[in-house]
């Protein structure tokens, strides 16, 4: 008897397959930007096993992590270099297809009911990757590890009443030290993966249940229309797949250093702050926000809090009857400008925040949550545009 | 006839695919092997030298080679040996270097100097001067590392003539 068909009888695999891949119909109106769930689902893979080999060399100890990444994982172990250029690289690619996922999903409306939880678990996700970020970051203790540690959590000081008392707990210290990279080091390695892979699986089934959104935002018939998930959407999804990795195993052995910090190759150094800090570019725009109203800190705090939140409430604050932004030119237009601004914020993080800089950086800033007040307006004039068609 | 031709392409492309993608498994599982290899350092800690001359007649030295107790006994005409596949010759005299764990269940034996035997505490092996089992449930004489002599320096970790002319 066939493996197969042993399994078949005592764990009905056949049957899992069908319920899961086979049956679970994907819409034909859909285009290649539908394959980067799974090229995330990819990359997670591709971190978890680059971080498992780093994590076997790795020593998570203030005087001995600098030296346990830059020397024995990148110049003792063999092909240790590689697993580190993958896990860097990867770190950085990833928040990459996370954006273009999320935009993909802002655009054809996959916020939408009833695709609230879907949304809701892929914010939650990429909270989570976001934490994995930064506490990674922290790890191979450069300077620019603690100072970005420093900073950041230097940010929780500003919380009214508890803040001082905070940054000191979640420090372990009264300042980084060994004891916030030690709780780093375990949030990164064991519970902030965990809680990714039950998330994912969260995400994945909620997407099972309501079915993949399309290009025009209506449901299919799933009977009659949409090609099975397994075969037909991985075949073509193996193709995307081939392609991303040609393009990430160049980065990885061409142009990793885009993914690596010159100044972090210098070890931590708690009495000198490094003359230039910026965080990587996938936190660039936030960190403008950040900046963006500096003429007031506090506000800027305010602002940097709600940039981060505000995404998570698309579902309520856009309640358009039409789901795709395809059949929307007032939301396009909306949609446009706002991917146009998060790249302009992007591009201004990294630069010094003076002079027009500055007042640039405040109208970026502006037009951010722009886009999320135009929406409940275009929301509210498409209900009425509707309305007068059906009189 | 064109439903043949399309069965082959796909069979290629197939046969392409997965070739590849075991290219890159390979690969990987290579590299993943690799890097679980010792590092250089623990590599070069694999080779100890020591100089013979330190240990005086009668005297024993223990030094540590990867890890493991290495007993370096330099003899005196008392202790009779007769090994001579054994003995490790040198212009200072003959000695007897093994590795310092019982072979019955690895323990660590102590040198009992006035019987010129290793007795080993867990179960009461003893082997002689040369390090051969003489009493109890030692299956086996103390096993002798590889070793090259560089005069009166004993490297531990090399073969050397001296230890492939014991050994064959």
């Amino acid at each position: 008897m066939r493996l197969i068909d042993w399994l078949d009888e005592r764990l009905e695999i056949r049957k899992l397959i069908k319920v899961t891949l086979i049956d679970y119909k994907v819409p034909k109106n859909i285009n290649f930007l539908w394959s980067f769930g799974m090229l995330l689902v990819l990359m997670f893979a591709i971190l978890f096993i680059s971080g498992l080999f780093l994590l076997m060399y790795y020593k998570p100890d203030s005087n001995l992590a600098f030296d346990s990444v830059n020397k024995t994982i990148m110049m003792d172990v063999s092909f240790g270099w590689l697993f580190r250029h993958v896990h860097a690289v990867g770190a950085s690619i990833v928040f990459l297809l996370l954006y273009i996922h999320i935009a993909r999903g802002i655009f054809y409306g996959s916020y939408k009911p009833p695709r609230e939880v879907v949304w809701i678990t892929g914010y939650i996700l990429f909270v989570l990757f976001s934490a994995t970020a930064f506490t990674g970051y922290l790890l191979p203790w450069g300077q620019m590890s603690y100072w970005a540690a420093q900073t950041i959590t230097t940010l929780f000081e500003k919380i009214p009443f508890i803040g001082p008392d905070l940054v000191i707990w979640i420090r372990g210290d009264y300042a980084v030290a060994d004891a916030t990279l030690t709780r780093f080091f375990a949030l990164h390695v064991v519970f902030l993966p965990v809680l990714i892979m039950i998330v994912m699986a969260i995400h994945l089934y909620s997407v099972r249940v309501v079915g993949s959104n399309n290009e025009d935002g209506k449901p299919i018939d799933k009977k009659k229309e949409g090609v099975p998930f397994w075969p037909v959407f991985m075949s073509k999804e193996f193709f995307v797949m081939t392609v991303f990795l040609l393009f990430f195993f160049f980065l990885v052995f061409y142009k990793f250093d885009f993914a690596m910090d010159r100044v972090n190759f210098e070890p931590a150094n708690p009495l000198q702050t490094p003359t230039h800090i910026y965080p990587e570019w996938y936190f660039l725009a936030y960190y403008e926000v950040l900046r963006g109203f500096f003429f007031s800190q506090n506000l800027g705090l305010i602002a940097f809090a709600l940039s981060m939140v505000l995404i998570l409430f698309l579902p309520w604050l856009d309640k358009s009857p039409i789901v795709s932004g395809k059949n929307r030119p007032l939301f396009q237009i909306a949609f446009w400008i706002f991917i146009l601004d998060f790249l302009v914020l992007t591009v201004l993080g990294k630069l010094p925040p003076t002079g027009l800089y500055a007042w640039i950086g405040l109208i970026a800033s502006l037009i951010f949550f722009g886009f999320f007040i135009s929406l409940p307006i275009i929301a509210k004039i498409e209900k009425k545009q509707l309305e007068g068609e059906k009189k | 006839m064109s439903d043949k031709k399309d069965m082959s392409r796909r069979d290629f492309l197939l046969y392409a695919i997965g070739g590849w993608a075991a290219v890159g498994a390979g690969a990987t599982l290579y590299a993943m092997y690799k890097t679980w290899e010792p590092l250089p350092e623990v590599k070069a800690a694999g080779v100890v030298e020591f100089d013979l001359s330190l240990v005086k007649p009668g005297e024993i030295r223990v030094i540590e080679w990867r890890r493991k107790p290495v007993f370096i006994l330099r003899r005196t005409p008392e202790m009779k040996a007769g090994c001579p596949k054994r003995t490790v010759r040198t212009s200072l005299g003959d000695f007897t270097i093994v590795i310092g764990i019982c072979t019955h269940l690895g323990c660590i034996p102590n040198w009992e100097s006035d019987k010129n035997i290793w007795h080993c505490p867990c179960h009461g092996g003893e082997y002689d001067a040369c390090g051969r089992n003489i009493f109890g449930p030692p299956p086996r004489p103390l096993e002798i590392p590889p070793f090259k002599l560089n005069g009166n320096i004993i490297v531990l970790g090399e073969e050397g003539p001296e230890y492939k002319a014991m050994i064959g």
